[in-house]
């Protein structure tokens, strides 16, 4: 019998064998018999009227079977569809493109090369309109309307907290500081691009989508409430999400040329295939962030930290796609008063349209907590400085105490638990904090740049309590279905869609942490929406909140049945048994026990009368409350004053992500959130000109960090199991995403500061560095 | 990124390759592919016909003769970087290559291609000036040599005749005193340079400079190489005067334009810092 590999075993990954050996079966690997090809026609505009689209060259192209315009689809009232904001988007335009590289026209072809000849040959005649790019002036009175749908660019304005309070307690502070902080529009640029395969069947009126999906159960849905109305019935809808290059919310979303390829299978009964190229990944999908912040915080005489404020203008482009929960149009940004204990905060969000692509996604985020954490971990530093204060120790005073937990937040969430000051010593030990603040006062006495910056963040996942969280009126809890075989060998089926998290081993082990049964014996099944239980999909950090208590609560359900079913075996009363890892045994007698495997057997051969038969169950798990994960980063960083460039010399991460359950993947998972982290911080940023044309629409000029300039990543850990989860688990992915970049930003301030630099923007480039060097007289001209 | 219709072809002489040349105006060499296959990609390119020179043998070399390391034209960014021969006498090519896009594309890049396809964001162009390279073309007619001064005549525009194949590239086989060196500010690796300066000096006994070419990358319509500089250096002592006094001419030489990799004053900031850098290497590496 193999290793059970519950919590605490770095088993090898079970899905990694495939992986490794190129045996991975992603989106563009489906192939079908009498495939037909989709590409499509896009707009160099970023807003233009369409005066003309002439398809008769294209149509000459051999191989080239039709196209698909808005008009096409207005006859089936299906140029439109709604976002899983409860915005609308187009699918494809009947008279006017609001972004570059928006979807004009699709064309279907024989293959994918003369499906491309046949976007080159069709010609659409445009009639450029005015531009407004910048949402501060998409605002003012006088501009350009975006939607002609609406009455102004302003989506929406959300507030919360107490304004009056904060603004008697700023009144009163002794220390205020104020800064404007842009989170600039980055991408997620997942290295599988989108795509999908629809195969409609016209004679059963069955629809098999294949596609690249976080979250397929909802694309069902999606799909059911977009097109029943032309045949598309929910139970004749399969979804089908295969191995996943890389999510992070990009897949969440449901893009136009889904629903082109599935108009295309059922207009030509043939399967037809979208797979979107990188620069139509970059430049069309969903972005995320794009948050532009006015922020404050206030202090007392003391240094202790009593108000925050934060007015927020957030550029949505031309449709609020986001994938946010329905009752937070700024998703989770109020989680901003962070680690700190303060009581009075107020914030309010503008969401805003302007000419390009619509969004934002949940970029390996919460739903806005990487720019609730760059604010709040920001402004800290800046006060912290503002008072000349080391920020570790103004820090150290200002966080929630661990005796505090659970916390009411001044903005209303109660976080679980937490242990912040251990975290942050932890990382200051480790780093050796002080003797650096001696290297650095030696370095700055010989001009020489050098600077430390700390991230001590709370994040929020697990989305969610089915009272507050739903997603266009679904309710987020997760599933999974357990099914235990004759021989002891199981099957689990899950709500959620790893895309590359692990889930096939670490769901394993939650099942044989919890029920005895090897972890290597659970095989995981997900992302087939015809036999998996229905679940809102894996983003957010919630997996393993939500579909991971799941595993644990059926596996305890079974395990309640097993039992019953030992009792009867051992002819003795239930309340005589006692459980150890895989057995039941009689208390006093640890030889008198049945193992899972010879109970599960029972289950089907010899069970009591009285039970059912079969060894199988299902939970559907709604959240009590979300959880709180935590931690500190600290970075060290140097500056060459001749260049502006920043070298990250070392950087300590220690995360507070509750009980771990495989600690390999873990790591893994905090190694690439903090390259993710990394990557916005220096480099990724999504910048447009005054006409809306998009700079970086390939991986020459989208600034996605390699090997070589990824810092080398120092983790350690603190555990504060959940109170509430049913392992005390808290989710992992997405802490070192939303932790590291303001460690970067707040080094290279650190550095700066007695130049008399205050704060920089993200992404902190060389130039921008050298330019501030500049202005405080600081370059070095060799 | 899926591009039209070409035809191809793979001759495996130098004679045939001409000939298809020749015979087809519309044709284009692929030699290492790592610009031409992108801008097929993207449609900015459409040539008729692709003549693949990799089979044609005896392209690939690295040789000392009559003063010079010859380098056959389709020698590999990789089998440069590797080369002990490249390493130890002739570091500025070395660094070159070793800064030239990722070891991926450098795998299958060839020095030829990067020169003839006369990027002024590619590397060689500026390597090859400060060294006084030369360079052989081949064409129906035989071949020629064309100085490397001659050889770019604009942005992705050379001296090279439609039917002609750059075939050998020649610099001067390293004397006593020589060093050089090849600095670059980049984004991150494989990416374009944001500015980057190549020298090559040589010094004699008395720590006087006897020669030295200077040249910049991506910051004009070709690379340039900076006379002036150059001028500053030859005949002084190479302190850190004469240094600076050199940096300084190499930023007036550059012609650099503001784009989102930097500001014009930033690019022309980075001349003079990496020039001085670049010289202060050359020049311990020449005292070695």
């Amino acid at each position: 019998m193999p290793e059970i590999n519950g919590f605490g075993h770095s088993m090898k990954r079970k899905e990694d064998a495939r992986f490794l050996q190129g045996k991975g079966n992603y989106i563009d690997d489906f192939k079908l018999p009498g495939m037909l090809w989709l590409d499509i026609v896009r707009s160099p505009y970023a807003h233009a009227r369409i005066k003309s689209i002439d398809t008769s060259q294209a149509a000459k192209v051999p191989g080239v079977l039709g196209f698909i315009t808005g008009r096409d689809l207005e006859k089936y009232n299906l140029h439109w569809m709604p976002t899983l904001a409860g915005d609308k988007q187009m699918v494809l335009p009947i008279d006017t493109v609001k972004y570059q590289s928006q979807e004009v026209v699709a064309v279907i072809a024989t293959d994918r090369y003369t499906a491309a000849d046949g976007v080159a040959a069709v010609t659409v005649d445009y009639e450029p309109l005015p531009v407004v790019v910048d949402p501060h002036k998409a605002l003012q009175p006088d501009t350009i309307k975006v939607r002609d749908d609406k009455d102004s660019n302003r989506i929406w304005h959300w507030e919360v907290g107490d304004r009056e309070g904060t603004a008697a307690a700023f009144a009163q502070a002794a220390t205020i500081v104020r800064e404007k902080i842009y989170i600039p529009r980055i991408h997620v640029a997942s290295i599988e691009t989108c795509g999908c395969l629809a195969d409609w069947d016209g004679v059963n009126k069955r629809l098999t989508f294949y596609v690249t999906s976080q979250a397929p159960h909802v694309y069902r849905t999606v799909l059911a409430l977009v097109a029943g109305h032309v045949g598309l019935s929910e139970e004749n809808i399969r979804v089908v999400s295969p191995d996943i290059g890389g999510g992070f919310g990009g897949k969440v979303p449901v893009y136009p040329g889904y629903v082109l390829a599935v108009a295309a299978s059922v207009l030509l009964g043939k399967p037809v295939k979208w797979i979107e190229d990188r620069s139509e990944n970059l430049a069309a999908d969903s972005f995320a962030r794009d948050y532009h912040i006015n922020a404050e915080l206030a202090a007392d005489q003391a240094g202790r930290i009593v108000a925050m404020r934060m007015d927020t203008v957030a550029d949505h482009g031309y449709s609020d796609a986001q994938a946010s929960p329905s009752k937070f149009p700024a998703g989770l940004f109020h989680i901003a008063t962070g680690s700190y204990d303060f009581q009075k905060a107020y914030m309010q969000v503008d969401g805003v349209y302007t000419n390009k692509p619509p969004g934002g996604v949940a970029y390996r985020c919460s739903f806005r907590v990487t720019e609730a954490v760059h604010a709040i971990e920001r402004m800290v530093d800046i006060l912290a400085h503002e008072r000349g204060e080391d920020p570790a120790e103004f820090r150290l005073r200002n966080f929630i105490k661990p005796e505090q937990f659970p916390y009411m937040s001044a903005l209303g969430w109660e976080y679980d638990s937490g242990n912040y000051h251990q975290a942050l010593r932890v990382a200051m030990d480790m780093i050796g904090y002080a003797d650096l603040r001696r290297e650095q006062a030696e370095k700055r006495a010989r001009g020489e740049l050098m600077g430390i910056g700390i991230s001590s963040f709370t994040e929020i996942v697990g989305a969610g309590p089915a009272h507050q969280f739903d997603i266009i009126g679904l309710k987020m809890f997760d599933s999974c279905e357990l099914r235990v075989h004759p021989t002891g060998k199981a099957i689990a089926r899950f709500g959620t869609k790893s895309q590359g998290q692990g889930h096939e081993t670490t769901y394993a082990q939650i099942i044989a942490n919890e029920l005895g049964i090897p972890a290597e014996h659970v095989k995981i099944e997900e992302g087939d929406t015809d036999t998996a239980p229905y679940g809102l999909g894996t983003y957010a950090s919630r997996s393993t909140p939500t579909a991971g208590a799941a595993a644990a609560v059926a596996a305890r359900k079974l395990r309640d049945k097993a039992r019953k079913i030992a009792a009867h075996l051992l002819e003795c009363a239930e309340d005589d048994l006692e459980w150890d890892k895989d057995r039941f045994f009689v208390k006093g007698a640890p030889g008198k026990a049945k193992t899972i495997q010879e109970l599960v057997f029972a289950a089907y051969t010899n069970h009591p009368s009285d039970l059912e038969g079969g060894f199988e169950t299902v939970h559907y798990y709604n959240p009590p409350n979300l959880t709180y994960p935590f931690g500190s980063y600290i970075c060290v960083v140097d500056i060459d004053r001749g260049t502006g460039q920043v070298q990250t010399r070392r950087f300590v991460a220690v995360d507070d992500c509750g009980t771990r359950i495989n600690p390999m993947i873990v790591e893994g998972q905090i190694h690439g959130g903090l390259t993710q982290g990394f990557a916005p911080a220096m480099m990724e940023e999504m910048q447009y000109d005054e006409n809306g044309n998009l700079y970086g629409g390939t991986f020459m000029d989208y600034m996605v960090p390699t090997a070589v300039e990824s810092p080398k990543w120092e983790v350690g850990e603190t555990v504060t199991p959940s109170p509430h989860h049913p392992f005390g688990a808290k989710g992992v992915g997405e802490s070192p995403t939303v932790g590291a970049p303001p460690a970067f930003a707040n080094a290279v301030v650190d550095a700066l500061w007695h130049l008399g630099v205050r704060h920089v923007d993200i992404p902190i480039t060389a130039p921008k560095v050298w330019e501030l060097l500049k202005q405080h007289g600081a370059a070095l001209e060799e | 990124m899926i591009p039209p219709a070409f035809d191809y072809a793979a001759p495996t002489s130098l004679s045939d390759a001409l000939a298809l040349l020749s015979q087809n105006p519309e044709a284009k060499v692929l030699a290492g592919g790592h610009s031409l296959i992108p801008a097929l990609k993207f449609r900015m390119a459409s040539p008729a016909l692709l003549v693949d020179i990799n089979k044609v043998a005896g392209l690939a070399y690295l040789r000392e003769a009559g003063g010079w390391l010859a380098i056959g034209a389709m020698t590999r960014e990789a089998d440069l970087d590797r080369s002990a021969l490249v390493r130890e006498k002739y570091p500025l090519l070395a660094d070159t290559a070793r800064m030239i896009a990722d070891p991926l594309v450098r795998n299958l890049a060839t020095i030829g291609g990067n020169l003839a396809h006369a990027d002024p964001a590619n590397d060689h162009p500026a390597t090859m000036l400060a060294y006084r390279a030369e360079v052989t073309a081949q064409g129906p007619a035989g071949a020629r040599t064309i100085p490397i001064a001659d050889f770019f005549t604009g942005p992705f525009t050379t001296s090279l005749a439609a039917n002609e194949i750059l075939t050998e590239i020649r610099l001067p086989a390293r004397r006593a005193g020589d060093g050089g060196c090849y600095l670059k500010i980049e984004r991150k690796v494989g990416d374009y340079a944001t500015a980057a300066v190549a020298v090559q000096i040589n010094v004699n006994a008395a720590g006087v400079c006897t020669s030295a070419g200077l040249a910049l990358t991506n910051l004009g319509l070709t690379a340039i190489r900076c006379a002036a500089a150059e001028a500053a250096l030859v005949g002084q002592p190479l302190d850190e005067a004469a240094i600076k006094a050199a940096a300084q001419r190499a930023a007036q030489a550059a012609e650099p334009v503001s784009d989102y990799r930097g500001s014009e004053a930033y690019k022309r900031s980075l001349v003079t810092t990496l020039t001085v850098r670049a010289l202060r290497t050359a020049l311990e590496r020449a005292r070695r």
